[in-house]
Parts: C-alpha cells; structure tokens; sequence
C-alpha cells in the first residue's frame, strides 16, 4: 500500500518489550524506506521512547526483529546500533554546554594525534560539515550554551549525521522551538532526505509531522495501529483515531493498559 | 538574536564608565584563572612591602610545603567535581597511606613497593566511595562522609593513635626519603608536575573532554555512548590514591606519620582551593591549574598573616569569605553563560 524502494533501511517485525506487568510495547511492525521520511506520531506513554531505546541498542527487546538493509541483526549497544548506521538525537540534544560546538560534534569519536586531541582537524571539519548542511552558527568555537534552541538542534542533527548515519531518529525535533527555527529544522530534515538518509522523526506536532514525513505511523497503547502515506487528509485522518481513542479511555468499558 | 549577542561589544556604548564596569566584571568572571592569578600577585606584593621576609627562601619553602599536598589533594578533587561528585574523605586516605606503607616495610616489603601498596590501599578506598555512590546511588557527599569517618576511626585503631618516625629519615636521611618528599623542593615539584599532568589531560585529551561531558549533561553524555559510570570510578580512585600519595610525601617531609594528619582541614582547603579556582560544585566547569592557584592564594594568605602578626583566627574569616565570593563568581558565570541562549 505505500510506495516503497527495492528494500527497507529499517524494517522492525513483532518488537514487544515488557517492564514486570507493564507491557510498553506489544507487536511493533514498522519500516523505513532509503531516503524516506517516517513520522511516528502517539501519546505520552504509548511507547515512543521504549522504541527508540530499543532501536538505538539502548534496551534488547523481549521478542522480535530488527533488520538493517534486509539483513537480520542484534543490536548489542549503543556503540554497535551505531557502527550499523542508526543515530538518534533525543529531546534533550545531549549536548554538553560548557564544551565548544566542535567539540560537542567531535564527543565520543574525538579525532586524535596520538593520544591526543586533534582540536585543528575536528574545528576545520565541524566547519565544514555544518557549512555543507547549511547550518548557520557564528563559530564553531562557541560554547553550546551560547546557541538558540533551533541552533542546538540543528548541531546536534549535524552530528548524528557527520557520524555517517544511515537512519536518522529524531525524538521531538521541534519541540519547544519558533516557527522560524522549525522551518529551518524541518528544511534540513530535506536535505538529508535528499542525500539517502531515512528519517523516522518522533513527533506531538501532526501538523509539522505531516508537513515534512513522507509516511505517518500511530503507536499506541504499544502498538502501531495506523500507517499510510501522507495525503491531504492525514491530519484529520490521525485526530479522528485519536479521538475514538480518547473516547474509549473515557467512556469505554476497557481501561489503557499502558 | 545569539549571533549579535556574539558579535562583538556595540560600537558606540552610551555610558563609558558603566561600560567599562560591567566588561571589568565580565572579565573577572570569565578570565578566572588569570583573575586569581592576580589576586595572588597582589598578595605577595603586599606581604612583601608589609614584612620583608615575605620572599626569602626559608618562608617560600615554608609556602610550597603548605601549598603542595593541598594542591595535590586539590587536582584530584576538581576532577571530581567537574564530574559532578565530590570526595570528602580523602583527608582521611592521607593519614592512612603512609601507615599501609610503614606497616608493609616492617613486614620486610621495601619502601618502593610499600608505597606502592599504599596508593592500590587509597584507590581501593576510592574505589569504595565510587561504587557506593554510582552504583548504590548514594550522593558522594554522603558517601565520603561515611568513609571518611570509617577510614579515619581504622587508622587510629590500627595504629592505637600513635605517631611513628617515617622509616627512612632516622638516624639518616635517605635519598629515597629526599624524593618522596623530605627534600624542601621535592613536594611542590611533584604537586607541579601532577597538576600539570592532570591539566593535560583534562584539557587535551578525549578523556578529559569526556570528564567534562560526564559532569555537564549526564543523560546527555550516556547517550552519545560514554561510560559515566566508569569516567567517575576512574575519577573516584584516582582523588583517593592521590590524597594517599600526598599523605605520604607530607610523612617524609615532616619525618614523622601521624593518623591524626590531614582529616577534615586538608579536604576543605583543597575543595576551597578549587572552588576559588573557579570550579562549579554542579559539574561540568572547572581547571586544575585554577585548583593549584587557588591553593596557592590560601597557602599565602595563611602564612602572610601569620607573618604580619595578626591573630591567625582571623584567616578563616578571609577564607569564609573568600569562598563565599568564590561561589557567587561560579554562580553568576554559569547565569553568564546561559545568558546567551
């Protein structure tokens, strides 16, 4: 039902996670397409974070698969889900504010002599990664907590990606941000769709969700119980759903499990 | 927006001297190191025009005897703070180590490796302090307070409170005690070179930009893939094991080991050296070289005042209030810094 290159980057078939009695996640069936971009739309608690750890080797799922590429692997650590070529910038960015732009892009894959940092190298490349993806700071060498919110996001996007990221899950990429600054995020989201990434951008905002995703996805109650391609109805196709589901919480005779 | 916030001061400022007011403040906030720096400067000229003996030999060795063991204690507690803990029972692993050493050469172990026994005895302690604090959730402050305790009761136990002549330095002092810090210059050098060690590696190395990372945006660095937990360890063993290490260079140069040495008093002068030095007790921010500066400004305001003859007492009111200042700089520069969001 949606237009889909040869294989997927990212196919998830069956992930299910519980927490003791609490079931977050149930029978998790998504994919993304080589330069597609994947809206993951849901309330609080319905699972979108559990998702995220387990897709970025941050939790093991109780059952399940995850396949790279059509290829069938077991996501160990962060490190490893890394290598793989997904990246995630979570809400909080986890970027450091006392530590300089380049250095931020540089955490953890610092570029060395020896022991050493090679502080010239990661300076003259976070330049020209950020200048490449059209991200506008006044130097690389400013502190991160010197920027905009819509300049941290933007530097932490870069650096997921500079990181040679193939997958590219963004948690609220937009929250908490002006107009101004979502359009520029939502433009870079462009281009690196344009390059091949695939995107699967977490999101509260259907409006913004649906103005950039190519595809939107609704979990709850840790299941995805809605996927189409964007068309002209999508927003009132998701807020109906989300509607009945309010009712049913609501009135219903059946209480959320999650 | 940011970015004209970061061009640059406006060209034409409307009131000069507010102006140059508020870049002075900004200044003193920003260039701390160099600010205390300064201080000290001003201090040695002071103490020198008030009493002349200020700069001669006998009292600047007086100085570095006092200033180096803080300020080795002091580089491994800045470490701890920019990783957002804090170790209080190092003073404690001062008295200790070099009872572990002297014990281990009475039981026919060289010195060398008697101190060497000493420092894996420290960083065991640290070890302790780590482990219950990262792992069993315990907020170092506490932490350290219980092993502070605990550490300083088994000294005086073990050694039924009693001092010994430090082996090596009677009837003759060795050249290995000259080393390890009975010679008048031996002990500022090895706090000189420790410092600067540390201060290499905080600054220049991926470790050190971890370290930071890990104090700044705890989350934040686990979720890029750095090991907190492990960074602290590290940290926490190596604050200890340094306090042990200092602990013995101060038994060779006074030539006797007291397990009432060091405690409480060492510790606070160490993390009131650091914090004057500029480093932030909520992580993220802070220099050893800062540390050792700021050791170095209590180190001259002690033995300055008690040269000039005022009443020693009234140093802990310069220190009370000096790290009352000290703070709401650290304060108003982390205010500075989100300013700029």
């Amino acid at each position: 039902m949606t237009t889909l290159t040869t294989t997927d980057a990212l196919r998830v078939t069956g992930i299910a996670k519980h927490f003791g009695p609490v079931t977050a996640l149930r029978d998790i069936n998504l994919h993304v397409g080589y330069g597609e971009v994947l809206g993951l739309v849901g309330d609080n608690g319905a699972g979108k974070s559990t998702l995220i750890k387990i897709l970025t080797g941050f939790q093991p799922p109780d059952a399940g698969t995850i396949a790279i590429n059509g290829v069938d692997v077991k996501l160990r650590s962060v490190e490893h889900a890394r290598e793989l070529g997904i990246e995630t910038v979570y809400q909080d960015l986890a970027l450091v504010n006392e530590l300089s732009v380049y250095h931020n892009m540089f955490l953890k894959r610092e570029v060395r002599i020896g022991p050493f940092l090679n502080n010239a190298v990661m300076r003259k490349q976070a330049r020209e990664y950020l200048d490449q993806m059209g991200v506008r700071i006044p130097s690389v060498d400013v502190e991160v907590a010197k920027l905009s919110g819509g300049q941290r996001q933007a530097i932490a996007i870069a650096r997921a990606v500079s990181s040679n990221a193939k997958i590219l899950l963004l948690d609220e990429p937009l929250a908490a941000m002006g107009a101004k600054e979502g359009a520029q995020i939502l433009d870079l989201i462009r281009r690196l769709k344009a390059q091949g990434v695939s995107v699967i951008m977490i999101g509260h905002n259907y409006a913004q969700v649906v103005e950039v995703c190519d595809r939107i996805n609704l979990l709850q109650r840790g299941e995805i119980t809605f996927d189409k391609p964007v068309g002209p109805n999508s927003m009132e196709e998701i807020t109906d759903i989300i509607m009945q589901e309010y009712r049913a919480s609501k009135f219903g005779p059946t209480p959320a499990s999650a | 927006m940011a970015n004209e916030a970061l061009a640059g001061p406006p060209a034409a400022p409307p009131n000069g001297a507010l102006q140059t007011l508020q870049n002075f403040w900004r200044f003193i906030v920003q260039q701390r190191t160099l600010s205390v720096a300064l201080i000290a400067l001003v201090m040695v000229v002071y103490f020198q025009f008030s009493k002349s003996v200020f700069l001669s030999l006998g009292n600047l060795q007086t100085l570095a005897a006092y200033t180096a063991a803080t300020a080795i204690i002091a580089a491994g507690e800045v470490m701890l703070l920019i990783c957002g803990e804090i170790d209080l029972s190092v003073g404690s692993v001062f008295a200790m180590a070099p009872f572990v050493m002297y014990y281990a050469n009475q039981n026919g172990i060289p010195l060398l490796g008697g101190i060497i026994l000493a420092l894996l005895v420290s960083a065991a302690v640290g070890f302790i302090n780590g482990f219950v604090s990262v792992y069993l959730k315990v907020p170092s402050l506490i932490a350290t307070l219980g092993t502070q305790f605990l550490v300083s009761g088994a000294t005086l136990i073990a050694t039924n409170a009693t001092p010994v002549i430090t082996p090596d330095t009677f009837p003759k002092v060795t050249s290995f005690a000259q080393f390890f810090g009975n010679n008048p210059y031996s002990e500022i050098i090895w706090a000189v070179a420790i410092v600067l060690v540390m201060q290499v590696l905080l600054s220049l190395t991926p470790w050190g930009l971890r370290t930071v990372a890990t104090g700044g945006n705890p989350l934040g660095a686990s979720e890029v893939g750095i090991g907190t937990n492990r960074i602290k360890m590290v940290h926490f063993m190596v604050a200890s094991a340094l306090g042990g290490f200092a602990g013995i260079l101060e038994a060779y140069r006074i030539t006797s080991t007291d397990p009432l040495a060091g405690g409480t008093t060492i510790m606070f002068n160490a993390v009131a050296g650091a914090v004057i030095g500029g480093t932030a007790l909520n992580g993220g921010s802070g220099t050893v070289v800062g540390a050792l500066l700021g050791t170095i400004v209590l180190g001259i305001l002690q033995d300055g005042i008690t040269l000039i003859g005022i009443n020693a007492d009234y140093y802990y009111v310069v220190l009370g209030a000096a790290i009352l200042a000290a703070m709401i700089l650290n304060v108003r520069l982390q205010i500075l810094r989100k300013a700029g969001r």
